[in-house]
């Protein structure tokens, strides 16, 4: 281990060669061709192998592995100067924002869709003809429970949509609303969690992050149940049409986000358990809080445009 | 596993590179990376060429007489995917590579290990994209634009491994551009204030906001295609209560900004060489400094000009058709200032100037060209023609490509320690220039006569400017293989080159020794004022 007397603080620390970039490109390309292949597997009537996908995905899993405690290791030496951690601070806020605009493409499908395509479908507006030649008798409404041709798109047989703002029992039994509440409560433990780090309250670092994780895994439950009711019950699929496409991809990358997000809290969790975090020098956890922040955010707009609007 | 951690921390604190190579497969050096791109994006660029090529070759005369539509399709998809995202991008990514942490004093990336990934997953990105030229049912043949449902219901099944490499790709620059982005903002030298800049430090801080604004939303819309394929959503097919028209406005959302994403950086370049080799200050600089950032900002706001005829509301059409306009302002200015430079200036004409001087005048008409095209009654004549082709031929190939060439011959003795051939670099000028005029001007005339854009075959009026543009085409391909024999010339024998190779030649990087050392600037260098604003 290179003691951190022999590293010049005020310089740049650049890393020496390593194996992981290309290592993890490598396991990149096998875990997406491997995925490529079961999709058009299955698209072709058959069984579809997981084996190359899941091989890659360990391959990628380990080489991130590896990296992430790399650089870990590298902080706790001292190797990085404040510019260094200022990179850092840039690199993980413009990933999010590439995030953001990620959503964005969905979001803005989603307003396309329901400002201008259902209505013209619909016989309304500029071009209204469409509708007019296409289904006659498509009526534009959403959320959309009749698709212009249900031959090929099973009509789904209700929507997600919340209930009306006065039916107070309603809401009670309303799983999205739990979910938002959850949510938003996950984003204040977290920062709790930021100020006993401050503060270097052990205990108190691990009780609030442990709440995050707890939070966020109960919120993803609930979604999985919410799925589950909208196959099942609702017969709302992923193949119900436009508003069931906007729908699932919407909340199930956020899903996604969220999965991930949990997962590098909880890693932030072994890490205060290991004492890694120091009132000036925690910009692991910072990075997840910030993430979680966004999926917290991402949440809302989605609550407000894909459930409640 | 914590002894697997430190198994490798007797890591040789050495500072050069390694030998073999590992060095290539394992480097953190932003030179090797840079030079990594550079040579994976001239592999790319005569891959795409070859398909160019075939595409000519078929072209040359009316009837079809050597290859089947169908795989003509493909070659014109895969050389327009391949020439957009795996020759230009990756060039313009390898200069930024080699040059920004020089031009600004830096001692190498922000985040070099982030970097070499950025780098490694584009060859496996497009072995992916090229393997599926081999594949059953052929590889992608819905044009570089891969319009639903061309690209949904009709697809090959090979369509699904282009979504996951456009992924890939995808990834990669945006992890590029963070690390071109905390470069720039956070490890300039001590002095090097934002308006002290080199311009093209300017152009890629701008390009990098691009990049990483538009990037996820194409993955967004690959993403969408993926599941319309495969999962049965209908984002893109009407039956469902989607639109296929959607797709294109998602793409282009993504598309416009990128083709100012292929054309900034080449700002930046030349508004290096040119006050070079005119011995006088960049005219203009702060306004050079505004109109990019004008024209980045325009971009997101003009998509639906590639979309005039597909059936757009009457205010969707007039308000593109004034934004699209619009961006002819702060392009001027770009135009207008770059002549201003060379006014009165002591110019010489050395290889990298004739290539900037060409890029002023031949980007210029491809702007004009393009200015035709924003005008929406004249685009329903022009939509989908060789007019179109013209004009973003002449966009990119003399201005984008002509960018990266001039910037090659520019600082390839400060990479290198050796100066190129001056008389071959001037005959690679010549033989460029006139390649390149003789294959595209004539597609206008055949565009405005009415030659469809992505076809096989034409009708025999075409035959004379279509025979004419697969000559100049063959020149033009050539001279590219003449180019690497210069640069290879240049590596092996070149003339020893001095640290500012070029007289009139301004920035941090000419102060350091050719080549430069492995590790230019481990403690920042003093930013004087002499140097700035070359």
């Amino acid at each position: 281990m290179s003691s951190s007397t022999e590293v010049d603080n005020s310089t740049y620390y650049v890393p020496e060669q390593g194996w992981y970039p290309v290592f993890l490109a490598f396991g990149l390309m096998l875990m997406v061709t491997g995925l490529a292949g079961f999709l058009n597997e299955i698209k072709n009537g058959g069984a579809g192998g997981w084996t190359q996908s899941l091989v890659g995905f360990a391959f990628v899993s380990f080489v991130l592995y590896r990296w992430f405690a790399k650089v870990v290791e590298e902080n706790a030496a001292g190797m990085n100067n404040a510019t260094l951690k200022k990179s850092y601070v840039w690199g993980m806020g413009w990933f999010i924002f590439s995030e953001v605009m990620f959503f964005a493409a969905f979001f803005g499908a989603l307003f396309y869709v329901r400002e201008f395509v259902v209505p013209w479908l619909g016989g309304e507006g500029d071009k209204a003809v469409i509708g007019e030649y296409l289904w006659p008798a498509f009526e534009a409404t959403w959320p959309v429970v009749a698709n212009p041709n249900p031959e090929i798109f099973v009509n789904p047989g209700e929507s997600m949509a919340s209930p009306d703002v006065s039916n107070l029992s309603a809401w009670g039994a309303y799983l999205p609303f739990y979910n938002t509440v959850i949510l938003l409560t996950s984003s204040v433990t977290v920062h709790f969690a930021h100020d006993a780090i401050k503060s270097q309250e052990r205990n108190k670092i691990i009780g609030w992050l442990a709440l995050t994780v707890i939070l966020g895994i109960i919120f993803l439950i609930l979604q999985v149940e919410e799925y589950i009711h909208a196959y099942q019950a609702l017969g709302l699929t992923l193949d119900s049409g436009i508003y069931g496409s906007t729908f699932f991809i919407l909340t199930g990358f956020h899903g996604f986000h969220v999965t991930l997000g949990t997962f590098i809290l909880l890693v932030q969790l072994f890490r205060a358990i290991k004492g890694h975090f120091t009132a000036n020098d925690c910009f692991g956890f910072e990075s997840a809080s910030w993430y979680w922040h966004f999926v917290d955010v991402v949440w809302v707009g989605l609550f407000i445009f894909v459930y409640v609007v | 596993m914590s002894e697997v951690i430190h198994a490798d921390h007797h890591d040789d604190h050495a500072h050069g590179p390694a030998k073999g190579m590992l060095r290539w497969l394992y480097t953190t050096n932003h030179k090797d990376i840079g030079t990594l791109y550079l040579w994976f994006s001239f592999a790319m660029f005569l891959i795409g060429g070859v398909m160019a090529l075939v595409i000519r070759t078929e072209l040359f005369q009316p009837g079809l007489q050597f290859i089947e539509p169908e795989f003509f399709n493909q070659m014109t998809t895969n050389h327009g995917l391949i020439m957009v995202f795996g020759a230009i991008m990756p060039a313009f990514v390898g200069l930024a590579n080699w040059l920004i942490p020089m031009q600004v004093g830096a001692p190498d990336m922000a985040l070099p290990r982030m970097n070499n990934l950025s780098f490694w997953i584009l060859p496996f990105a497009f072995s992916m994209m090229i393997s599926t030229l081999f594949m059953e049912g052929g590889g992608p043949n819905f044009g570089w634009t891969f319009y639903a449902p061309l690209s949904t219901t009709y697809a090959p099944d090979s369509v699904t491994y282009f979504i996951f490499a456009v992924h890939l790709m995808g990834a990669s620059s945006i992890m590029g551009s963070i690390n071109i982005i905390a470069t720039i903002l956070n490890m300039r030298a001590p002095g090097m204030t934002l308006m002290k800049m080199p311009m093209f430090v300017w152009t890629w801080l701008i390009t990098a906001y691009l990049l990483i604004a538009v990037m996820p939303v194409l993955a967004g819309a690959v993403t969408m295609m993926l599941f319309d394929i495969h999962f049965n959503t209908s984002f893109f097919n009407a039956a469902g209560g989607g639109d296929p028209v959607m797709f294109q406005h998602i793409f282009w959302f993504f598309g416009h900004p990128e083709v100012y994403i292929m054309i900034l950086p080449a700002f930046g370049i030349v508004s290096h060489i040119i006050p070079t080799f005119a011995r006088k200050q960049l005219f203009g600089y702060t306004s050079m400094v505004y109109a990019v950032a004008s024209i980045a900002f325009l971009s997101f706001i003009v998509w639906a000009h590639h979309m005039f005829t597909v059936g757009m509301p009457l205010a969707g059409q007039l308000f593109f058709m004034y934004s699209t306009m619009l961006i002819a302002v702060p392009t001027g200015v770009k135009v207008f200032n770059w002549i201003a430079t060379m006014w009165r200036g002591s110019m010489t004409f050395e290889t990298p100037m004739l290539f900037a001087i060409a890029f002023v005048v031949l980007f210029t008409m491809g702007g004009f060209s393009g200015l035709m095209l924003a005008i929406t009654p004249a685009d329903y004549q022009y939509h989908d023609t060789y007019f179109v082709v013209a004009h973003f031929h002449y966009v990119l190939v003399p201005g984008a490509l002509f960018s990266i060439i001039a910037a090659v011959y520019f600082w390839i003795p400060k990479w290198t320690g050796k100066m190129y051939d001056e008389s071959l670099g001037k005959l690679h000028f010549w033989l460029s220039f006139i390649g390149v005029n003789v294959t595209f001007f004539p597609q206008h005339f055949s565009g405005l006569a009415g030659m469809p854009r992505r076809i096989p075959d034409y009708a025999l009026q075409f035959a004379d400017f279509n025979m004419v543009s697969s000559i100049g085409a063959f020149i033009f391909g050539f001279s590219q293989l003449f180019f690497l024999y210069v640069v290879i010339k240049t590596i092996r024998s070149g003339a020893p080159a001095k640290g500012r190779s070029w007289e009139g030649a301004k920035g941090l990087e000419w102060i350091l020794p050719s080549p430069a050392p492995y590790h230019s600037f481990t403690y920042p260098p003093e930013v004087k004022s002499e140097e700035v604003h070359g």
